[in-house]
């Protein structure tokens, strides 16, 4: 079937960069995946903020990284998120093969741009920097980069000075599907033949001021806080709620044409994608999918990767540990047409770093891509008591590392405003 | 306070955000911060803010646009100084 498809529209990954709650760089994330290694951590202030959910998923030691990568003027005007995703977007494109520009080199890749999300930005930036110093009529005092660290783009905009990006850089945003979202609109970008390569990918910066408002609608986990590695439960009868994660997954997007030309090594091929909206009809809301739109979202990337449901090998969901998880069971069931038995195995990265809001997609499409490429689903943490509505498909839920023979692993992310991203990924030596 | 420690002072304000490593080493009185240094135009708002930091002075905007080189700033903030 691939051998039939024009390999100018057959998009590749060639890169991979990541910064994690449980890892830092591919290798460790990858390690950290296969031994089921939970990287959520009690956060000392969420505590003295007097959060219900005093736990959370913060990638550790990014400083010393930050500071042995980037100079000081970068330095400086970098917000969190920023420094996640320069992180991760660096080792992507270095992952790729390419070189990092020197300073004073004006060449420019301009067939190479990115898509990189976030789903609430410089919170930090406005919340620490901006209302306090505009509340104290200190607006002069604010200093050169606060727009650069608020503006959405801001996010996309520091990686394309950082590799010198010239196609199209922006970022994109929609919530829990920002991630996925960005690679499947970069994917898009290059099936059209508007883009030979783009990094894409999300990232969510680990602030309180960030999580507060989740916090607020009580739909964090409360009851773990002294347990934190136990505190993320998808798929689990005692899940509570989700842990707020952070951090930043990037991906390199390539067209298999142009991958091969170069040699580029291949980690997978993303085969198809799939992008749609629940219109917050039939049970969808703000805040809930419409399992229509769930369902669609997944057969439309079906569709597009050309592949039947029965070809899918392992599933990565979304799965945050709320409420929320038993209907999305029922829709990968129902999309694939799949009952219990037959559900592929379904795993949740969530359950080891909890729920990093614009960056789950890119952490999530990272993790997927080590597992079909590498040949094993990683363990879905603390499910021992699986949710009761879900106990018909409990066969299919990894509670250790399994090692298989992946060919199709399919990755969907669902967020507020009832949008979803699906992504189909293929194991490259076995298309 | 004395010029050099002026000078001094100035040159490790500008050092974080000067691109030019080899006008950098080089500085002087004439050295230009923009063309020379490569300090990056919207960074002067930092830089300004800092000199009024380490000085405990305040500098006008109109001040801030005749200052094209390290001996320019050294100038303004020995005046201020006065």
């Amino acid at each position: 079937m691939s051998e039939t498809r024009d390999r100018s529209r057959r998009v590749v990954i060639t890169g991979l960069g990541v910064i994690a709650p449980n890892a830092n760089g591919v290798a460790a994330f990858d390690t950290a995946l296969r031994n089921g290694v939970s990287g959520i951590r009690k956060i000392d202030d969420l505590e003295e903020y007097e959060f219900g959910c005093q736990v959370a998923g913060a990638p550790q030691g990014v400083e010393e990284l930050v500071e042995a990568t980037f100079a000081e003027d970068e330095r400086l005007v970098m917000n969190e998120g920023q420094r996640f995703a320069s992180l991760a977007a660096l080792e992507a494109w270095t992952d790729a093969g390419f070189e990092r520009p020197e300073l004073g080199d004006d060449r420019v890749h301009w067939e190479t741009g990115a898509v990189i999300g976030t789903g609430i930005g410089g919170m930090d930036v406005i919340a620490e920097r901006i209302i306090p110093g505009v509340d104290a009529k200190k607006v002069r005092r604010l200093g050169s980069a606060c727009v650069e660290q608020v503006m959405a783009s801001g996010v996309s905009a520091r990686i394309s000075g950082q590799l010198a990006l010239g196609n199209q850089v922006t970022t994109n945003s929609s919530a829990c599907s920002t991630g996925s979202e960005a690679i499947a609109l970069g994917a898009e970008r290059i099936r059209a033949g508007l883009a030979e390569r783009m990094l894409c990918g999300g990232a969510e910066a680990a602030n309180r001021y960030i999580w507060a408002g989740f916090d607020a609608m009580r739909v964090l986990s409360r009851k773990f806080n002294d347990d934190p590695t136990r505190a993320s439960r998808p798929l689990s009868a005692s899940a509570g709620g989700f842990v707020p994660g952070s951090g930043a997954g990037v991906v390199v997007l390539e067209s298999l044409e142009v991958a091969e030309a170069r040699g580029a090594r291949i980690h997978a091929e993303l085969l198809g994608a799939g992008i749609n909206c629940g219109g917050h009809r039939a049970g969808g809301s703000m805040t809930a999918p419409n399992p229509d739109g769930v369902r669609r979202c997944i057969q439309l990337a079906l569709v597009d990767a050309g592949i039947d449901p029965g070809e899918v090998d392992a599933i990565n969901g979304h799965l945050t540990a709320t409420g929320a998880d038993p209907r999305e069971v029922e829709s990968w069931s129902a999309a694939l047409g799949r009952g219990p038995g037959d559900l592929p195995p379904l795993t949740a990265t969530k359950s080891m770093v909890g729920h990093a809001l614009g960056a789950a997609g890119g952490l999530e499409a990272v993790a997927s891509v080590l597992m079909v490429r590498d040949g094993y689903l990683h363990p879905c943490l603390n499910c021992e008591d699986i949710h009761p509505e879900i106990e018909p498909f409990a066969d299919s839920i990894p509670h250790e590392t399994r090692e298989m023979d992946l060919r199709v692993l399919i990755k969907a992310s669902f967020g507020f405003g009832d949008v979803n991203a699906c992504l189909v990924f293929q194991n490259f030596d076995r298309a | 306070m004395e010029q050099s420690e002026v000078m001094k002072s100035v040159v490790k304000i500008l050092t974080p955000w000067a691109k030019n490593p080899d006008a950098l080493a080089g500085v002087s009185m004439e050295t230009n911060i923009l063309d020379d240094l490569k300090v990056n135009s919207a960074r002067l708002v930092d830089v300004v803010i800092a000199f009024e930091d380490e000085f405990d002075i305040e500098i006008a905007d109109e001040d801030v646009d005749t200052v094209n080189t390290v001996g320019n700033a050294v100038n303004l903030i020995m005046s201020k100084l006065d």
